[in-house]
């Protein structure tokens, strides 16, 4: 990855034009080609450096909910509570971290009123109490990551 | 099922967007409607706030970032907005959020991510924006990914989960 593959990356987390030729736009911008922006676009696809290009969905405003949640997992079980887990189709991410709160997952549910029931469910098949801490507020942040 | 035009162009963009010359034109072929109109949704979807950000997503560990902090703070609440707003300014913050504590055991309120090369300069980063946040005073927690088990990003609706 070169200077202007960052160039590239920073300006399209930014934003995308929603427009005709949006990287026509994006091109002239940078002050580069449109071919050789969708070359080197394509090859930060294949390489795996950006995952997609597209939208980034608001749970809430379509109707669904989001919620983080936290297990202190005894360290003997932690392979069977993740697979236990991880096996909730609504469970959308999961890490391991370094805290007697050990795993921390997010759910996201279609309708709000479901959030509840996964997380008793999760607590019934694991034995294990969940911490349930939704979102009260969000801080817009710019750039996600800069290359 | 039947689904709503809207529905119908968010499951179509959702995998991402075609890299040809008219990207929002081979969508539209898809879904037999106009260029036009597509992007006409699509921006009243962004307007009304249904998608969130449209551009790239990021892998972080291609980039080098292999060290993921979750950082948790307790601030007073009549000052969690204003220190919110302060951390989530700054460039190496990558979400910001608050959330309700948890009794003593997790008196947390304030939450931000942190993404670093390495977990020393997450460490050398949290410990500049504390001074330059002013948050030097209150306690918190740096709690640092061991393993990532899941990560899904689709949505299907009907409530049904695409998952990879």
């Amino acid at each position: 990855m070169d200077e202007l593959d960052k160039r590239i990356i920073n300006q399209l987390q930014q934003g995308f034009p929603i427009c005709e030729q949006p990287y026509a736009q994006v091109s002239a911008s940078l002050g580069i080609p449109v071919a050789e922006l969708l070359q080197r676009l394509q090859s930060l696809l294949d390489s795996g450096v950006l995952s997609r290009f597209g939208p980034l969905f608001h749970a809430e405003q379509m109707g669904g909910a989001l919620t983080l949640a936290a297990l202190q997992v005894p360290e003997s079980r932690f392979e069977e509570v993740s697979e236990q887990v991880n096996a909730f189709p609504e469970v959308a991410h999961n890490y391991a971290r370094d805290h007697s709160l050990n795993m921390w997952f997010v759910v996201a549910t279609e309708r709000p009123e479901q959030v509840d029931a996964v997380l008793s469910a999760i607590e019934a098949k694991t034995g294990l109490k969940v911490l349930n801490m939704p979102k009260i507020r969000e801080y817009y942040v710019g750039l996600q990551l800069e290359a | 099922m039947m689904l709503s035009l809207d529905e119908r162009i968010l499951l179509a963009v959702q995998n991402g967007l075609p890299i040809c010359s008219r990207p929002y034109q081979a969508i539209a072929d898809e879904l037999l409607i106009s260029e036009a109109q597509l992007l006409e949704r699509l921006q009243a979807l962004r307007q009304q706030g249904v998608i969130k950000r449209w551009g790239v997503i990021v892998k972080h560990r291609p980039l080098g970032y292999k060290a993921n902090a979750m950082i948790v703070v307790n601030v007073p609440d009549e000052r969690v907005v204003e220190l919110g707003k302060k951390l989530s300014a700054e460039p190496v913050v990558n979400l910001c959020y608050q959330r309700p504590r948890q009794g003593e055991r997790w008196p947390y309120n304030l939450y931000c991510m942190i993404h670093g090369k390495d977990r020393a300069m997450v460490e050398a980063h949290w410990q500049r924006l504390q001074q330059q946040c002013g948050l030097g005073d209150f306690m918190s927690e740096i709690l640092f990914s061991r393993r990532c088990f899941k990560q899904r990003g689709a949505w299907y609706p009907g409530g049904q989960a695409l998952h990879g």
